[in-house]
């Protein structure tokens, strides 16, 4: 088992993230999808910290500040498409298109 | 036998089987017990990934991604970091998945008949595609002179985090801070509502 491995797993949760964003017209799924690609991208740095030879504190201590920027951002997200569901009694990302020119 | 002797029972005959399938697999396919557990593991994140993908039910699209998730946290424990493994449990299995569960259930979001997919469906697929073989070719073609896996003591963490990282850190509790004001001020029902 080798760094490749877990780069190669990182890649591909990364691609089905990608896709899920892309795809999705829920913004509730659209957002599950993004927690998916911001994982893809810790496994990479935890794995990049624990084959390293010196400072391997510093890629865990990254992927720390990553989980925190990503709990905010799951917790205003909600609260946007709460609003939103509210207003428009729909959550569907087609249907927002308030700043659209 | 009360129930939770048979519950007790029943977990003892599943984690001994699970032992004989990953030692059978292990001496099957000439390969190390630690690599035999990773593929196990990638396999659960990766079919967890797909099913959030895949899925139209937003409930069980949020079950899945727990099951993905906590595959990713037993993934940090191969990689020998046990400090960022418990966070992911703690944040996600405690935090995320909560959140999104209560606001299924305060919104019924699931009751909305909506079309999940919109119409660029083969072009996100074809994107997401050429994404991963662009990345595939960068990792397979890249030499990088690695070490062994090894862990980081707690301490050091510690140490780093509060002395060199001392000033990011302020800042992610200041944008945890600004995020949880900004939420209730956003649900909050209007004046006049």
């Amino acid at each position: 088992m080798s760094l490749i491995h877990f780069q190669i797993l990182s890649a591909a949760m990364f691609s089905i993230g990608l896709y899920g964003v892309l795809a999705r017209r829920n913004a509730l799924l659209v957002l599950l999808s993004i927690e998916i690609m911001l994982n893809a991208v810790n496994i990479n740095l935890v794995a990049f910290s624990s084959y390293a030879e010196s400072a391997q504190e510093v890629g865990q201590i990254i992927a720390i500040f990553i989980i925190t920027v990503a709990a905010a951002e799951v917790g205003l997200a909600m609260a946007i498409i709460l609003r939103l569901f509210r207003d428009r009694s729909s959550v569907d990302l087609d249907d927002i298109d308030l700043m659209k020119w | 036998m009360s129930l939770a002797g048979i519950v007790f029972y029943i977990l003892a005959v599943i984690s001994i089987s699970m032992v004989g399938v990953l030692v059978l697999i292990t001496t099957n396919y000439d390969l190390s017990l630690a690599e035999t557990v990773f593929y196990i593991l990638a396999a659960i994140s990766l079919v967890g990934a797909l099913g959030v993908v895949a899925t139209r039910n937003v409930i069980y699209a949020s079950f899945l991604l727990l099951t993905s998730l906590m595959g990713v946290a037993s993934i940090y424990l191969l990689l020998l970091a046990e400090f960022l493994a418990l966070v992911q449990i703690l944040i996600y299995g405690g935090a995320v998945i909560i959140v999104i569960l209560f606001f299924i259930m305060l919104t019924r979001v699931h009751e909305v008949k909506s079309i999940t997919d919109n119409s660029q469906k083969p072009f996100a697929f074809i994107t997401s595609l050429l994404v991963f073989g662009l990345l595939l070719a960068g990792i397979l073609n890249s030499n990088i002179e690695v070490g062994e896996r090894s862990s980081v003591p707690f301490t050091e963490l510690g140490t780093s985090l509060f002395t060199q990282w001392a000033v990011p850190f302020e800042v992610a509790s200041l944008v945890l801070l600004i995020a949880l004001i900004g939420a209730i001020v956003i649900a909050r029902p209007k004046e006049d509502e």
